[in-house]
């Protein structure tokens, strides 16, 4: 572009001015993104679950129990292809409580049938449900620990005994599904049953012919073991992870708010560079219109020069954010399973770097195009 | 057919209830390969009457033509393209812009038209040889003498091949010498040129320069 050359000396003339304003922009896009990014990996939590899968768990709270017999009603339930339950173990590992992650025995050969899409190597599936006390771990819990397929190590449940150390060996390492944390640790429930007495499954996952007829199949259960010692509660998978997900309900309203803060107190600061440069200029502007330079033209020049530094801010703050959490396997130490900087906010982050140029630029470009030249002129020569 | 050709031209500067006239009703004709001076006391309306031919100011009634172009009826917009090609305008202090070269100031007016990058480099070096400055290409403008910054304004003037050069005082702030190569070079521009000239100035020696003197006082126009 022919005209680039003359953006840039415009740029270049005050070299602190133009960085410190495209820093502003890069640190308030980085702090967009990241937020942004807090925000969609929630959702995206959100959308894990599946419709065709229903979550059945005690009425009451989901650290209380259900027995095992109410596997063989549930499956025999019209609908119900398949169920399979699992425990919650609350694991630790080297006896601190720091090394703390998801743990749980599952029904290994029902478990992979309602979870088809789980992700591992069929012969270390196989190696995994041949052995009692084998473990299938997250590729994320593989890598903070060192771990080695085919090790064998202990944990301590903070639930069944915080003294007895639990030999497993790791047998099959899955790679995660999209949303879904990577740091689990997967146990035949067997092991578990055999080792204490008083476990039972902690929830089942119903494996359902159709999704439409979660509703009709929930009512069922639920009205079936109402009156019973343990009450149900069924719901679908996805519903069940909103309801763990939500008490992060107003997080997205919070970021909006400051996102929208932020971005009002950057457009001032661009804007006040735009001006204070463009005023210095005022008698070049009048210059080049003795030139023959449109009013257009000159608009176009200031918008430009605001665009550029906004966008090169822009740049900055969002990609930087995207290599740093990138880089770094940001899982906001645990909490945010898959957390990643999607495309489309990255996107949106340049489009509001842009916007930002645009709005920032608008009165100093309207005051170049619309000045009078020969009265500029008498005024400074 | 007059190249520049001015009608009953009159600015008046109104301040609330007053009426300020600069001139009113002149007329002026001046043909193609002219080279005429304005003289006149400070404040007669010398600069105000380029500004109105180079259509930078608006005339409160009046017409003017340059090649039977009505610039006193066009758009703005119209006006910064005519003015592209058909005015070169050269002012006291020269207004370099101080960030680019001799050669990108010159450029500028080119930058406006659809010629290639080859093309302006050769209408650039071309107008610097004939300013004189060929080996000050790639000088800032303080890196230049007053005499030199104002052949690069010259240079930038001609550059697009202009039909009329106005120059509001061009000597008005040179020592002696180079006032006379700034003049001699203008000079030039109409003999071998053939560039119509309109210039304004203060100076007797600069006013001998020209072909024909005209004098404006007390908003009345007399040769
Ligand atoms: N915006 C304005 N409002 C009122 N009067 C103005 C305005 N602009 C210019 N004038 C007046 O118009 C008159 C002509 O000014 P102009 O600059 O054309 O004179 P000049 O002949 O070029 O003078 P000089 O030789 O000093 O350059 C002056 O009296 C000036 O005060
Ligand atoms: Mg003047």
């Amino acid at each position: 572009m022919k005209y680039g050359h003359l953006i840039w000396v415009n740029l270049t003339r005050n070299k602190r001015r133009t960085i410190l304003t495209a820093l502003s922009v890069a640190a308030a896009l980085f702090l967009f993104v990241a937020l942004r990014s807090v925000n969609t990996t929630l959702n995206d939590a959100r959308e894990v679950g599946s419709e065709s899968r229903m979550v059945t768990r005690n009425a009451i709270s989901i650290v209380f129990q259900l027995p095992e017999a109410y596997y063989g009603w549930l499956s025999s339930l019209p609908g119900v292809r398949r169920v399979t339950w699992g425990n919650w173990f609350h694991g630790i590992y080297r006896g601190n409580p720091r090394d703390f992650f998801a743990s749980f025995g599952v029904d290994v050969d029902s478990y992979f049938e309602v979870y088809p899409e789980l992700v591992v190597p069929e012969d270390q599936k196989q190696a995994f449900m041949r052995e009692r006390t084998a473990a299938m771990v997250g590729t994320g819990l593989m890598e903070r620990y060192g771990w080695r397929l085919g090790q064998t190590i202990n944990l301590t449940s903070m639930i069944y005994s915080p003294v007895t150390e639990w030999p497993f060996t790791i047998r099959a390492v899955y790679t995660p599904l999209p949303g879904w944390t990577d740091e689990a640790f997967y146990f035949h429930y067997d092991y578990l049953s055999e080792m204490t007495e008083w476990a039972q499954p902690g929830w089942y996952v119903l494996q359902l012919d159709d999704s439409s007829h979660a509703a009709t199949v929930a009512a069922t259960i639920d009205e079936h073991y109402k009156n019973s010692r343990f009450a149900t509660r069924t719901e679908t998978e996805r519903a069940f992870q909103t309801g763990m997900v939500s008490m992060y309900g107003n997080v997205g309203f919070l970021m909006n708010a400051v996102g929208l803060a932020v971005f009002f107190a950057i457009l001032l600061v661009a804007a006040n560079t735009m001006m204070m440069a463009a005023r210095e200029r005022t008698s070049e502007v009048a210059v080049l219109k003795t030139l023959g330079f449109s009013d257009r033209l000159l608009f176009g020049l200031v918008i430009a020069e605001a665009a550029a530094i906004t966008l090169a801010g822009g740049l900055l703050g969002v990609f930087g954010a995207k290599l740093l959490f990138e880089g770094t396997g940001f899982q906001g130490a645990g909490f945010l399973p898959g957390f990643a900087v999607k495309m489309s906010t990255a996107g949106l982050g340049m489009l509001i770097a842009l916007l930002l140029g645009l709005f920032s630029g608008l009165v100093p470009a309207w005051q170049a195009a619309r000045l009078p030249v020969a009265h500029t002129l008498r005024r400074v020569v | 057919m007059a190249l520049l050709e001015i009608r009953d031209l009159s600015k008046v500067y109104q301040r609330d209830a007053q009426r300020i006239p600069v001139f009113e009703g002149i007329n002026l004709n001046i043909v193609a390969g002219e080279f005429l001076v304005l003289m006149g006391p400070s404040g007669s309306g010398k600069t105000t009457l380029l500004n109105l031919v180079a259509g930078l100011d608006e005339p409160t009634t009046g017409t003017i033509r340059v090649s039977g172009a009505e610039v006193t009826a066009m758009s703005r917009r119209d006006l910064a393209a005519w003015r592209s090609h058909h005015v070169g305008f050269i002012f006291q202090l020269y207004n370099l812009l101080p960030v680019l070269t001799a050669y990108q100031n010159i450029e500028l007016p080119l930058l406006l038209t659809h010629l290639s990058k080859q093309d302006r480099r050769e209408h650039v070096m071309t107008a610097l040889e004939v300013v004189g400055l060929s080996d000050r290409a790639d000088h800032y403008p303080r890196q230049l003498s007053g005499g030199q910054e104002q052949r690069v304004a010259i240079a930038r003037a001609i550059v697009s091949d202009p039909t009329l050069i106005l120059a509001d005082e061009p000597t008005g702030d040179l020592d002696a010498q180079s006032a006379q190569d700034v003049l001699t070079l203008m000079q030039r521009l109409n003999d071998e040129y053939n560039k119509t000239i309109l210039l304004v100035t203060h100076d007797q020696r600069a006013a001998d320069r020209g072909h024909a003197i005209m004098h404006l006082d007390k908003g009345v126009l007399t040769g």
